[in-house]
């Protein structure tokens, strides 16, 4: 490695709790479908903020209500977030959603359309998003050791060459970033079906691996409840079919050389639940990119490693989404997705170490603000996972 | 040059990495893990990406990539022969 990651250091911008964001985001943050218009027409008043509409927040109960209140308060609660305008069509969910945001010290306010109406909410939340954004636009990045960094992985689109090249990669990095107290995080518990023993072998002791069992054990009970068929129509996907893989199973082991060879895993988060210690850690997601890379970002994750075999184009609002390929027809056909190209893995041109240092250079960079290919692509997707019907 | 890596010696199956593989062709592999060459004839078209056999399966039969179960033959499989969804299935759901 040429880098000496003990002694490692990037830039990011401290925020009030203490947490290092590697962006500066001002973002509006709408509670409910029915605040997008509200909140765009913010993002178009004032710039340099930016809107993030969804389409859920109405009527949501229970534990999909809890994780709705979560994945909000953890967006905002990223440190990639300097500041939020919370919108809702109504005051008191707002309130909460701002509270809770509030609770890491940064600017929020928060609006509530009913009996103001769309014009008298959008001017005065203008009015904060441009304070907001002249405030943030003044604050400096600050030098901190690399252990400051939380990274998050999730593949996608993934075929054979994710397997032998782009997820192994990950796996090099992640082997290399763990010994140094770097905070990590992995998911997409069906997507470990058929390896689902190897990352039980994995688990830090009997307790972590108790706790995994039952996150995977409670999403094989949701499939088993709501399938049709084999899944054979969705897992794998028809890109993954298309791309050579032809099992879950297959699938699964590829997904799994994303956690290296030597890290444990430490402990196990449900959705959108904040890691409490460095190291490595399982977090029950869904396997669809968006809702996992979304749930990252409410963890409080800040740079994400996304390796794709046939070409994921995704990003995210607010966390900053790396691309590793190693498959050389979608490096040619889909340069501009690319960040990390490792296709040199499969003509034995480049060992996994190399390739593993490669994405923790392009990791430096990125966390020190250089855009990755999604962020200036304008990739934002903001995908709330719902766990069931509204009332 | 190589045409397909295998991760495992005791893998069954290969991955093509290259593109425009055709029938007949003479394939060179590379077993990553022990790091040796292999050689097999193509008896379809392969797309980069897709298997190549390594063995020669009849239904019923257990793949193994990676040194682990990856699922279950249903159409048998010739050495060299093109191993997807229409031959392989999985166990699981």
């Amino acid at each position: 490695m040429a880098i000496d990651l003990s002694k490692a250091t990037f830039w990011g911008y401290k925020r009030e709790n203490g947490r290092i964001g590697v962006r500066n985001h001002v973002i509006i943050l709408p509670v409910d479908d029915l605040s997008n218009a509200a909140c765009e027409a913010v993002a178009h008043n004032i710039k340099g903020v930016m809107a993030l509409p969804h389409p859920y927040g109405r009527l949501q109960f229970g534990a999909d209500l809890d994780l709705h209140f979560k994945t909000l308060i953890g967006t905002g609660a990223n440190p990639n977030v300097a500041a939020v305008v919370v919108i809702g069509i109504e005051d008191q969910w707002a309130k909460k959603i701002a509270d809770g945001i509030a609770a890491t010290g940064k600017p929020v306010s928060f609006f509530g359309i009913e009996q103001h109406g769309d014009h008298d909410t959008i001017m005065r939340a203008s009015k904060v998003a441009k304070e907001y954004v002249q405030w943030a636009s003044e604050l400096r990045r600050v030098e901190r050791p690399m252990s400051d960094l939380w990274i998050s992985t999730k593949c996608g689109e993934s075929d054979t060459t994710s397997g032998c090249g782009a997820n192994p990669t990950v796996g090099n990095a992640f082997d290399k970033l763990y010994p140094h107290q770097v905070t990590m995080v992995f998911g997409e518990t069906t997507e470990l079906t058929g390896g689902e023993h190897l990352v039980a072998a994995r688990c830090r002791n009997d307790d972590v691996r108790k706790k995994f069992q039952f996150m995977f054990d409670r999403y094989q009970a949701i499939i088993e409840r709501h399938k049709t068929s084999d899944l054979s129509d969705s897992q794998p996907t028809k890109g993954n079919i298309a791309g050579g893989l032809t099992t879950i199973e297959e699938k699964a082991l590829g997904n799994i050389q994303k956690i290296g060879k030597k890290c444990f895993v430490d402990g196990v988060l449900d959705k959108a639940e904040e890691p409490t210690s460095p190291g490595l850690w399982f977090m029950d997601s869904s396997s669809a990119a968006a809702e996992m890379v979304t749930l990252c970002a409410a963890s409080g994750y800040t740079v994400h490693f996304f390796p794709t075999g046939q070409g994921n184009v995704i990003g995210n609002p607010i966390l900053p989404v790396i691309k590793i390929c190693a498959n050389p027809r979608t490096v040619r056909t889909m340069s501009e997705h690319i960040d990390v190209d490792v296709s040199g893995l499969l003509r034995r041109e480049m060992t996994p170490d190399q390739a593993g240092d490669a994405l923790i250079e392009c990791m430096f960079r990125t966390a020190n603000g250089r855009l990755t290919a999604a962020e200036a692509l304008g990739q934002r997707q903001f995908v709330l996972t719902r766990l069931y019907e509204s009332a | 040059m190589i045409h397909f890596v295998v991760h495992d010696e005791g893998d069954g199956v290969g991955v093509v990495v290259v593109e425009g593989i055709k029938t007949g062709q003479t394939l060179i592999g590379w077993i990553m893990e022990q790091d040796k060459e292999i050689k097999v004839d193509a008896k379809n078209d392969i797309p980069i990406g897709h298997k190549v056999s390594l063995r020669e399966y009849k239904p019923g039969d257990t793949v193994i990539k990676y040194g682990i179960d990856i699922g279950k033959v249903v159409a048998p499989i010739a050495i060299g022969a093109h191993a997807h969804v229409h031959n392989i299935k999985t166990k699981r759901w």
